[in-house]
Protein backbone atom coordinates (compact mmCIF):
# COMPACT_ATOMS: atom_id res chain seq x y z
CA UNK A 1 0.00 0.00 0.00
CA UNK A 2 1.05 3.92 -0.71
CA UNK A 3 2.64 5.37 2.32
CA UNK A 4 1.22 8.92 0.46
CA UNK A 5 -2.21 9.12 -0.34
CA UNK A 6 -4.13 10.42 -3.57
CA UNK A 7 -5.33 13.39 -0.64
CA UNK A 8 -2.01 14.42 0.04
CA UNK A 9 -0.67 14.55 -3.24
CA UNK A 10 -3.88 16.56 -4.20
CA UNK A 11 -2.80 18.92 -1.59
CA UNK A 12 0.73 19.59 -2.41
CA UNK A 13 -0.03 19.83 -5.93
CA UNK A 14 -2.93 22.28 -5.10
CA UNK A 15 -0.71 24.21 -2.97
CA UNK A 16 2.58 24.33 -5.48
CA UNK A 17 -0.41 25.45 -8.62
CA UNK A 18 -1.42 28.62 -6.07
CA UNK A 19 2.15 29.58 -5.60
CA UNK A 20 3.46 29.21 -8.43
CA UNK A 21 -0.29 31.06 -9.97
CA UNK A 22 0.84 34.05 -12.60
CA UNK A 23 4.26 33.32 -12.69
CA UNK A 24 4.99 29.90 -13.98
CA UNK A 25 2.67 27.75 -16.27
CA UNK A 26 2.51 24.20 -14.82
CA UNK A 27 1.86 21.12 -16.91
CA UNK A 28 0.93 17.79 -15.45
CA UNK A 29 4.28 16.62 -15.93
CA UNK A 30 5.94 19.18 -13.89
CA UNK A 31 3.38 18.29 -10.95
CA UNK A 32 4.17 14.91 -11.31
CA UNK A 33 8.18 15.42 -11.13
CA UNK A 34 7.48 17.87 -8.18
CA UNK A 35 5.79 15.25 -5.93
CA UNK A 36 8.02 12.37 -6.68
CA UNK A 37 10.95 14.93 -5.53
CA UNK A 38 8.98 15.72 -2.61
CA UNK A 39 7.36 12.93 -1.23
CA UNK A 40 9.67 10.16 -3.07
CA UNK A 41 9.30 7.02 -5.32
CA UNK A 42 5.81 5.74 -3.07
CA UNK A 43 4.35 8.78 -4.78
CA UNK A 44 4.13 6.87 -8.60
CA UNK A 45 2.71 8.33 -11.82
CA UNK A 46 -0.63 6.81 -10.88
CA UNK A 47 -1.36 8.30 -7.59
CA UNK A 48 -0.22 11.32 -9.42
CA UNK A 49 -2.64 10.71 -12.17
CA UNK A 50 -5.52 10.52 -9.54
CA UNK A 51 -4.48 13.34 -7.49
CA UNK A 52 -5.07 15.62 -10.70
CA UNK A 53 -8.34 13.87 -11.33
CA UNK A 54 -9.59 14.54 -8.22
CA UNK A 55 -7.92 18.43 -8.40
CA UNK A 56 -10.60 18.77 -11.52
CA UNK A 57 -13.00 16.88 -10.80
CA UNK A 58 -13.24 18.79 -7.71
CA UNK A 59 -13.10 22.61 -9.91
CA UNK A 60 -10.23 23.20 -7.57
CA UNK A 61 -7.74 23.42 -11.14
CA UNK A 62 -8.91 23.72 -14.18
CA UNK A 63 -6.87 23.09 -17.59
CA UNK A 64 -5.76 25.88 -19.85
CA UNK A 65 -4.44 26.06 -23.12
CA UNK A 66 -1.65 28.26 -24.12
CA UNK A 67 -0.11 26.04 -26.85
CA UNK A 68 0.00 23.48 -24.94
CA UNK A 69 -2.19 22.51 -22.06
CA UNK A 70 -1.32 23.53 -18.52
CA UNK A 71 -3.00 23.23 -14.62
CA UNK A 72 -4.09 26.21 -13.36
CA UNK A 73 -6.63 27.97 -11.06
CA UNK A 74 -10.18 28.78 -11.80
CA UNK A 75 -10.46 32.45 -12.49
CA UNK A 76 -12.15 33.14 -9.43
CA UNK A 77 -9.68 31.54 -7.06
CA UNK A 78 -8.32 34.63 -4.80
CA UNK B 1 -26.72 40.65 -32.77
CA UNK B 2 -26.34 42.14 -36.50
CA UNK B 3 -28.79 44.35 -37.97
CA UNK B 4 -29.41 43.88 -41.49
CA UNK B 5 -27.87 41.20 -43.90
CA UNK B 6 -24.07 41.39 -45.01
CA UNK B 7 -22.57 41.68 -48.16
CA UNK B 8 -20.31 39.23 -48.87
CA UNK B 9 -18.94 39.53 -52.24
CA UNK B 10 -15.73 37.65 -51.86
CA UNK B 11 -17.41 34.83 -50.17
CA UNK B 12 -20.11 35.13 -52.81
CA UNK B 13 -17.48 33.56 -55.08
CA UNK B 14 -17.01 30.26 -53.28
CA UNK B 15 -20.86 29.51 -54.27
CA UNK B 16 -19.82 29.21 -57.97
CA UNK B 17 -19.26 26.00 -60.16
CA UNK B 18 -20.63 22.82 -59.25
CA UNK B 19 -18.99 21.61 -56.20
CA UNK B 20 -20.46 21.67 -52.94
CA UNK B 21 -19.61 24.87 -51.43
CA UNK B 22 -19.24 25.52 -47.54
CA UNK B 23 -20.61 29.46 -48.02
CA UNK B 24 -23.57 27.95 -49.91
CA UNK B 25 -24.61 25.58 -46.68
CA UNK B 26 -23.81 28.70 -44.21
CA UNK B 27 -26.29 31.22 -45.77
CA UNK B 28 -29.00 28.22 -45.44
CA UNK B 29 -28.44 28.94 -41.24
CA UNK B 30 -27.72 32.85 -41.53
CA UNK B 31 -31.21 33.73 -40.37
CA UNK B 32 -29.01 32.74 -36.73
CA UNK B 33 -27.56 35.55 -35.78
CA UNK B 34 -24.14 33.63 -35.16
CA UNK B 35 -24.06 32.33 -38.57
CA UNK B 36 -24.95 35.61 -39.99
CA UNK B 37 -21.83 37.29 -38.16
CA UNK B 38 -19.45 34.19 -38.60
CA UNK B 39 -20.49 35.16 -42.78
CA UNK B 40 -19.58 38.66 -41.90
CA UNK B 41 -16.38 38.10 -39.99
CA UNK B 42 -15.05 35.50 -42.99
CA UNK B 43 -15.66 38.52 -45.62
CA UNK B 44 -13.45 40.39 -43.82
CA UNK B 45 -10.89 37.95 -43.33
CA UNK B 46 -11.02 36.97 -47.21
CA UNK B 47 -10.79 41.21 -47.89
CA UNK B 48 -7.98 41.36 -45.27
CA UNK B 49 -5.96 37.97 -45.97
CA UNK B 50 -5.85 38.19 -41.88
CA UNK B 51 -7.84 35.41 -39.57
CA UNK B 52 -9.70 36.78 -37.06
CA UNK B 53 -9.65 34.19 -34.65
CA UNK B 54 -8.03 33.74 -31.25
CA UNK B 55 -7.80 30.36 -29.43
CA UNK B 56 -6.92 28.45 -26.65
CA UNK B 57 -7.60 30.12 -22.89
CA UNK B 58 -9.23 28.57 -19.89
CA UNK B 59 -12.83 27.19 -21.19
CA UNK B 60 -13.80 23.70 -20.87
CA UNK B 61 -16.42 21.77 -18.97
CA UNK B 62 -14.81 20.35 -15.68
CA UNK B 63 -12.85 17.87 -14.76
CA UNK B 64 -12.04 17.60 -18.31
CA UNK B 65 -8.66 19.19 -20.11
CA UNK B 66 -9.72 18.27 -23.56
CA UNK B 67 -12.66 18.66 -25.81
CA UNK B 68 -13.68 22.30 -26.31
CA UNK B 69 -11.15 24.83 -28.06
CA UNK B 70 -11.46 27.87 -26.83
CA UNK B 71 -12.05 30.59 -29.75
CA UNK B 72 -12.80 33.84 -29.86
CA UNK B 73 -12.93 36.65 -32.43
CA UNK B 74 -10.67 40.02 -32.33
CA UNK B 75 -13.67 41.73 -33.99
CA UNK B 76 -15.88 41.18 -31.56
CA UNK B 77 -17.59 44.62 -31.17
CA UNK B 78 -18.27 44.25 -35.10
CA UNK B 79 -19.84 41.09 -34.66
CA UNK B 80 -20.54 40.22 -31.63
CA UNK B 81 -22.89 37.40 -32.57
CA UNK B 82 -19.67 35.15 -33.10
CA UNK B 83 -17.41 36.73 -30.57
CA UNK B 84 -17.29 33.50 -28.70
CA UNK B 85 -17.37 30.43 -31.12
CA UNK B 86 -15.92 27.86 -29.52
CA UNK B 87 -15.60 24.07 -30.96
CA UNK B 88 -17.08 21.14 -28.87
CA UNK B 89 -15.25 17.83 -30.34
CA UNK B 90 -17.48 14.85 -29.74
CA UNK B 91 -16.00 11.33 -29.35
CA UNK B 92 -17.07 9.72 -32.54
CA UNK B 93 -19.06 6.38 -32.62
CA UNK B 94 -16.41 3.43 -34.11
CA UNK B 95 -16.06 3.69 -37.75
CA UNK B 96 -18.50 6.42 -37.71
CA UNK B 97 -21.37 4.07 -37.83
CA UNK B 98 -25.15 6.35 -36.40
CA UNK B 99 -28.27 5.44 -36.14
CA UNK B 100 -30.70 8.35 -38.04
CA UNK B 101 -32.20 9.00 -34.26
CA UNK B 102 -28.42 9.89 -33.11
CA UNK B 103 -27.51 11.80 -35.90
CA UNK B 104 -30.74 14.06 -35.00
CA UNK B 105 -30.03 13.90 -31.00
CA UNK B 106 -26.80 15.25 -31.71
CA UNK B 107 -27.95 18.35 -34.65
CA UNK B 108 -31.26 19.09 -31.93
CA UNK B 109 -28.80 19.41 -28.92
CA UNK B 110 -26.18 21.74 -31.45
CA UNK B 111 -29.58 23.94 -32.61
CA UNK B 112 -30.46 24.54 -28.98
CA UNK B 113 -27.02 25.39 -27.74
CA UNK B 114 -24.49 26.28 -30.11
CA UNK B 115 -24.91 27.49 -34.18
CA UNK B 116 -26.37 24.76 -35.75
CA UNK B 117 -23.04 24.35 -37.63
CA UNK B 118 -20.82 20.98 -37.26
CA UNK B 119 -18.33 19.39 -39.51
CA UNK B 120 -18.68 15.79 -39.54
CA UNK B 121 -15.65 14.50 -39.14
CA UNK B 122 -12.95 16.67 -38.18
CA UNK B 123 -9.24 15.37 -39.67
CA UNK B 124 -9.00 13.92 -36.18
CA UNK B 125 -12.14 12.01 -36.90
CA UNK B 126 -14.56 13.57 -34.07
CA UNK B 127 -17.79 15.01 -34.64
CA UNK B 128 -17.09 18.63 -34.78
CA UNK B 129 -19.45 21.06 -33.43
CA UNK B 130 -18.70 24.94 -34.39
CA UNK B 131 -19.16 27.92 -32.71
CA UNK B 132 -21.04 28.34 -28.82
CA UNK B 133 -20.58 30.10 -26.32
CA UNK B 134 -19.02 29.85 -22.94
CA UNK B 135 -22.08 29.86 -20.90
CA UNK B 136 -23.50 27.07 -23.43
CA UNK B 137 -20.89 24.45 -22.96
CA UNK B 138 -21.78 22.78 -19.90
CA UNK B 139 -25.58 22.80 -20.85
CA UNK B 140 -24.31 20.87 -24.03
CA UNK B 141 -22.08 18.76 -22.84
CA UNK B 142 -24.56 17.49 -19.96
CA UNK B 143 -27.21 16.76 -23.19
CA UNK B 144 -24.43 14.89 -24.97
CA UNK B 145 -23.53 12.51 -21.85
CA UNK B 146 -26.96 11.87 -21.51
CA UNK B 147 -27.45 10.35 -24.88
CA UNK B 148 -24.44 8.32 -24.65
CA UNK B 149 -22.06 10.67 -26.24
CA UNK B 150 -18.93 12.47 -24.45
CA UNK B 151 -16.22 14.67 -25.71
CA UNK B 152 -12.92 13.75 -27.61
CA UNK B 153 -9.37 14.82 -27.41
CA UNK B 154 -7.44 18.12 -27.47
CA UNK B 155 -4.69 20.03 -26.49
CA UNK B 156 -1.68 18.10 -25.23
CA UNK B 157 -3.38 14.95 -24.83
CA UNK B 158 -4.26 11.49 -26.49
CA UNK B 159 -6.76 12.20 -29.35
CA UNK B 160 -9.67 10.48 -30.20
CA UNK B 161 -8.52 7.25 -31.30
CA UNK B 162 -10.13 6.57 -34.78
CA UNK B 163 -10.78 3.32 -36.70
CA UNK B 164 -11.49 2.88 -40.41
CA UNK B 165 -14.89 0.65 -41.43
CA UNK B 166 -12.48 -2.71 -40.49
CA UNK B 167 -14.84 -6.05 -40.58
CA UNK B 168 -18.00 -4.08 -40.70
CA UNK B 169 -17.68 -3.56 -43.86
CA UNK B 170 -14.58 -4.46 -45.64
CA UNK B 171 -13.62 -7.88 -46.52
CA UNK B 172 -9.98 -6.32 -46.32
CA UNK B 173 -9.75 -5.98 -42.39
CA UNK B 174 -7.01 -8.52 -40.67
CA UNK B 175 -8.19 -7.39 -37.56
CA UNK B 176 -11.16 -5.83 -35.69
CA UNK B 177 -10.64 -2.43 -35.99
CA UNK B 178 -13.71 -1.34 -34.22
CA UNK B 179 -13.24 -3.39 -31.02
CA UNK B 180 -9.85 -2.14 -31.00
CA UNK B 181 -10.81 1.17 -31.60
CA UNK B 182 -13.23 1.02 -28.96
CA UNK B 183 -11.39 -0.58 -26.45
CA UNK B 184 -8.24 1.65 -26.55
CA UNK B 185 -10.39 4.89 -25.90
CA UNK B 186 -11.99 3.00 -22.76
CA UNK B 187 -8.49 2.14 -21.70
CA UNK B 188 -7.12 5.27 -22.04
CA UNK B 189 -9.89 7.45 -20.92
CA UNK B 190 -7.73 9.16 -18.29
CA UNK B 191 -5.02 10.30 -20.79
CA UNK B 192 -8.14 11.35 -23.15
CA UNK B 193 -9.33 13.93 -21.16
CA UNK B 194 -6.62 14.87 -18.78
CA UNK B 195 -3.52 16.49 -20.56
CA UNK B 196 -0.39 15.03 -19.77
CA UNK B 197 1.86 14.78 -22.29
CA UNK B 198 4.36 17.17 -24.13
CA UNK B 199 1.79 17.76 -27.14
CA UNK B 200 -0.73 15.44 -28.76
CA UNK B 201 -0.84 11.76 -29.33
CA UNK B 202 -2.69 10.14 -32.14
CA UNK B 203 -3.71 6.77 -32.45
CA UNK B 204 -5.32 5.33 -35.90
CA UNK B 205 -6.48 1.92 -36.68
CA UNK B 206 -6.58 0.81 -40.25
CA UNK B 207 -7.85 -2.24 -41.43
CA UNK B 208 -5.36 -3.20 -44.20
CA UNK B 209 -2.38 -1.31 -46.03
CA UNK B 210 -5.14 0.57 -48.00
CA UNK B 211 -5.14 2.84 -44.53
CA UNK B 212 -8.68 4.51 -45.18
CA UNK B 213 -8.01 6.44 -42.39
CA UNK B 214 -4.52 8.04 -43.75
CA UNK B 215 -2.88 7.06 -40.21
CA UNK B 216 0.19 6.65 -41.88
CA UNK B 217 0.79 10.44 -41.90
CA UNK B 218 -1.73 11.31 -40.01
CA UNK B 219 -1.27 9.60 -36.66
CA UNK B 220 1.71 9.49 -33.66
CA UNK B 221 0.88 5.79 -33.68
CA UNK B 222 -0.57 3.69 -36.72
CA UNK B 223 -1.65 0.09 -36.36
CA UNK B 224 -2.20 -1.42 -40.08
CA UNK B 225 -3.72 -4.52 -40.55
CA UNK B 226 -1.76 -7.00 -42.46
CA UNK B 227 -0.69 -10.72 -43.16
CA UNK B 228 2.40 -12.52 -42.67
CA UNK B 229 1.45 -15.60 -44.79
CA UNK B 230 0.80 -15.81 -48.57
CA UNK B 231 -1.81 -13.79 -50.58
CA UNK B 232 -4.66 -15.92 -51.10
CA UNK B 233 -5.14 -16.57 -54.96
CA UNK B 234 -7.69 -17.83 -56.70
CA UNK B 235 -6.36 -18.92 -60.35
CA UNK B 236 -9.56 -19.49 -61.76
CA UNK B 237 -10.81 -15.65 -61.29
CA UNK B 238 -7.29 -14.61 -62.43
CA UNK B 239 -8.09 -16.22 -65.45
CA UNK B 240 -11.45 -15.08 -65.76
CA UNK B 241 -10.20 -11.32 -65.36
CA UNK B 242 -7.68 -12.04 -68.09
CA UNK B 243 -10.42 -13.47 -70.28
CA UNK B 244 -12.78 -10.35 -69.45
CA UNK B 245 -9.90 -7.93 -70.97
CA UNK B 246 -10.92 -6.04 -68.01
CA UNK B 247 -7.48 -5.78 -66.97
CA UNK B 248 -4.44 -6.87 -68.39
CA UNK B 249 -2.90 -9.05 -65.55
CA UNK B 250 0.80 -8.98 -67.03
CA UNK B 251 0.89 -4.93 -67.59
CA UNK B 252 -1.65 -3.95 -64.83
CA UNK B 253 -0.99 -6.24 -61.69
CA UNK B 254 2.48 -8.23 -62.29
CA UNK B 255 4.50 -4.81 -63.90
CA UNK B 256 2.88 -2.49 -60.90
CA UNK B 257 4.04 -4.82 -58.18
CA UNK B 258 6.73 -2.48 -56.47
CA UNK B 259 8.62 -5.25 -55.53
CA UNK B 260 8.63 -7.35 -58.93
CA UNK B 261 7.55 -10.42 -57.13
CA UNK B 262 4.88 -11.81 -59.04
CA UNK B 263 4.48 -13.60 -62.82
CA UNK B 264 1.57 -14.75 -65.02
CA UNK B 265 1.95 -17.10 -67.86
CA UNK B 266 -1.52 -16.46 -68.68
CA UNK B 267 -2.46 -19.51 -66.93
CA UNK B 268 -1.47 -19.46 -63.45
CA UNK B 269 -0.20 -16.05 -61.39
CA UNK B 270 2.75 -16.81 -59.04
CA UNK B 271 3.66 -14.72 -56.04
CA UNK B 272 6.72 -14.63 -54.26
CA UNK B 273 5.53 -13.74 -51.42
CA UNK B 274 8.12 -13.29 -49.20
CA UNK B 275 9.08 -10.54 -51.23
CA UNK B 276 5.41 -8.98 -51.13
CA UNK B 277 5.61 -5.88 -49.29
CA UNK B 278 1.63 -5.79 -48.64
CA UNK B 279 1.08 -2.87 -50.65
CA UNK B 280 -2.74 -4.03 -51.41
CA UNK B 281 -2.09 -3.13 -55.50
CA UNK B 282 -2.80 -6.66 -56.65
CA UNK B 283 -5.50 -6.96 -54.48
CA UNK B 284 -7.24 -3.68 -54.87
CA UNK B 285 -6.40 -4.54 -59.20
CA UNK B 286 -8.58 -8.09 -58.87
CA UNK B 287 -10.47 -8.17 -55.48
CA UNK B 288 -12.29 -11.56 -57.08
CA UNK B 289 -9.27 -13.02 -57.23
CA UNK B 290 -6.93 -12.24 -54.39
CA UNK B 291 -7.17 -11.89 -50.56
CA UNK B 292 -5.24 -11.03 -47.96
CA UNK B 293 -3.55 -14.13 -46.24
CA UNK B 294 -4.86 -16.31 -43.38
CA UNK B 295 -2.38 -15.61 -40.68
CA UNK B 296 -3.58 -11.74 -39.85
CA UNK B 297 -2.40 -8.98 -37.38
CA UNK B 298 -1.15 -5.74 -37.84
CA UNK B 299 2.20 -3.63 -37.86
CA UNK B 300 2.42 -1.00 -35.63
CA UNK B 301 3.79 2.31 -36.93
CA UNK B 302 5.27 5.27 -35.14
CA UNK B 303 5.82 9.04 -35.41
CA UNK B 304 3.63 10.79 -38.48
CA UNK B 305 2.10 14.41 -38.24
CA UNK B 306 0.79 17.26 -40.25
CA UNK B 307 3.21 20.07 -41.04
CA UNK B 308 2.32 22.64 -38.01
CA UNK B 309 5.98 23.15 -35.90
CA UNK B 310 8.67 20.99 -37.77
CA UNK B 311 7.33 20.08 -40.94
CA UNK B 312 5.61 16.90 -41.84
CA UNK B 313 6.45 13.78 -40.95
CA UNK B 314 5.39 9.86 -42.17
CA UNK B 315 5.07 7.27 -40.15
CA UNK B 316 7.62 4.11 -40.11
CA UNK B 317 7.46 0.83 -39.19
CA UNK B 318 8.09 0.28 -35.18
CA UNK B 319 6.89 -3.48 -34.55
CA UNK B 320 6.28 -5.20 -38.29
CA UNK B 321 3.78 -7.41 -37.28
CA UNK B 322 1.89 -8.56 -33.81
CA UNK B 323 -1.51 -9.93 -33.39
CA UNK B 324 -4.35 -7.90 -32.56
CA UNK B 325 -6.42 -9.29 -30.13
CA UNK B 326 -7.99 -8.49 -26.92
CA UNK B 327 -7.00 -7.51 -24.09
CA UNK B 328 -4.23 -6.11 -26.31
CA UNK B 329 -2.20 -6.02 -23.06
CA UNK B 330 1.37 -5.95 -24.75
CA UNK B 331 0.35 -2.97 -27.01
CA UNK B 332 -0.96 -1.02 -24.09
CA UNK B 333 2.79 -1.92 -22.36
CA UNK B 334 4.32 -0.92 -24.67
CA UNK B 335 2.21 2.57 -25.62
CA UNK B 336 2.71 2.98 -21.96
CA UNK B 337 6.43 3.03 -22.06
CA UNK B 338 6.56 4.89 -24.98
CA UNK B 339 4.67 7.79 -23.06
CA UNK B 340 6.99 7.95 -19.84
CA UNK B 341 9.68 8.44 -21.94
CA UNK B 342 8.19 10.82 -24.00
CA UNK B 343 6.29 12.93 -21.64
CA UNK B 344 9.56 12.87 -19.27
CA UNK B 345 12.13 13.99 -21.47
CA UNK B 346 9.68 15.39 -24.69
CA UNK B 347 9.36 19.52 -25.33
CA UNK B 348 6.62 21.60 -25.18
CA UNK B 349 5.00 21.23 -28.78
CA UNK B 350 7.15 18.35 -29.52
CA UNK B 351 4.95 14.83 -31.21
CA UNK B 352 6.63 11.92 -30.50
CA UNK B 353 8.33 11.50 -34.20
CA UNK B 354 9.97 14.96 -33.78
CA UNK B 355 11.19 13.48 -30.08
CA UNK B 356 12.62 10.56 -31.87
CA UNK B 357 14.34 12.00 -34.42
CA UNK B 358 16.01 14.21 -31.87
CA UNK B 359 17.14 11.55 -29.39
CA UNK B 360 17.80 9.22 -32.21
CA UNK B 361 15.96 5.46 -32.64
CA UNK B 362 18.50 3.64 -31.15
CA UNK B 363 18.42 5.45 -27.90
CA UNK B 364 15.05 5.52 -28.17
CA UNK B 365 14.65 1.86 -28.30
CA UNK B 366 16.54 1.05 -25.52
CA UNK B 367 14.77 3.36 -23.21
CA UNK B 368 11.56 1.29 -24.04
CA UNK B 369 12.51 -1.90 -23.88
CA UNK B 370 12.05 -2.77 -27.78
CA UNK B 371 14.86 -4.80 -29.69
CA UNK B 372 15.63 -3.31 -33.34
CA UNK B 373 14.41 -4.91 -36.42
CA UNK B 374 15.62 -4.47 -40.16
CA UNK B 375 12.11 -3.11 -40.94
CA UNK B 376 12.41 -0.23 -39.02
CA UNK B 377 14.87 0.93 -41.87
CA UNK B 378 13.54 3.88 -43.48
CA UNK B 379 16.49 4.20 -46.10
CA UNK B 380 19.91 2.40 -46.02
CA UNK B 381 22.49 4.14 -44.70
CA UNK B 382 24.06 7.11 -47.10
CA UNK B 383 27.16 7.42 -44.87
CA UNK B 384 29.90 5.61 -45.75
CA UNK B 385 32.38 6.54 -41.86
CA UNK B 386 30.40 3.51 -40.64
CA UNK B 387 33.21 0.99 -39.26
CA UNK B 388 32.14 -2.81 -37.61
CA UNK B 389 34.12 -4.94 -35.83
CA UNK B 390 35.39 -7.70 -38.26
CA UNK B 391 33.90 -10.05 -36.20
CA UNK B 392 30.23 -9.15 -36.13
CA UNK B 393 30.45 -9.93 -40.27
CA UNK B 394 32.43 -12.54 -40.16
CA UNK B 395 32.42 -14.50 -43.96
CA UNK B 396 30.82 -17.71 -44.72
CA UNK B 397 33.11 -20.30 -43.62
CA UNK B 398 34.88 -17.95 -41.02
CA UNK B 399 34.47 -18.13 -37.58
CA UNK B 400 32.04 -15.06 -36.12
S1 LIG C 1 -8.26 0.35 -44.42
FE1 LIG C 1 -8.50 -1.66 -45.45
S2 LIG C 1 -9.86 -2.79 -44.07
FE2 LIG C 1 -10.09 -0.63 -43.55
S3 LIG C 1 -11.82 0.07 -44.80
FE3 LIG C 1 -9.96 0.54 -45.94
S4 LIG C 1 -9.70 -1.20 -47.32
FE4 LIG C 1 -11.10 -1.87 -45.70
S1 LIG D 1 0.52 -6.90 -52.34
FE1 LIG D 1 1.81 -5.48 -53.48
S2 LIG D 1 3.89 -6.24 -53.10
FE2 LIG D 1 2.49 -7.90 -52.56
S3 LIG D 1 2.32 -9.13 -54.42
FE3 LIG D 1 0.61 -7.67 -54.44
S4 LIG D 1 1.39 -5.93 -55.64
FE4 LIG D 1 3.17 -7.16 -55.04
Amino acid sequence: MSAVTVDQVAEAMFQLVKETHGKKSLKATDLTKAMAEKFGSECTKDVCKLAIRQLMDSGRCIYSYFGGSYITLPPETP
Amino acid sequence: MSEKKRETPLLDELEKGPWPSFVKELKKEAARPMVQDLLGQLERSYEEKVGHWKHGGLVGVMGYGGGVIGRYSDLGEEFPACAEFHTMRINQPAGWFYTSTALRTIADIWDRHGSGVTNMHGSTGDIILLGTKTQELEPTFAELTEHGFDLGGSGSDMRTPSACVGPARCEWACYDTLGAVYDFTMQFQDELHRPAFPYKYKLKFAGCPNDCVASVARSDMSFIGTWRDEIQVDQEQVKAYAASGAIDVQKDVCDRCPTRCMSWDGKTLAIDDVNCVKCMHCINAMPRALAPGNDRGAAILIGAKAPIVGGALLSSVFVPFIKMEPPYEEIKELIGRIWDIWSEHGKNRERVGEFIQRIGLGNFLEQIGLDPVPEMIVAPRANPYIFYQDDVFAQPGEEA
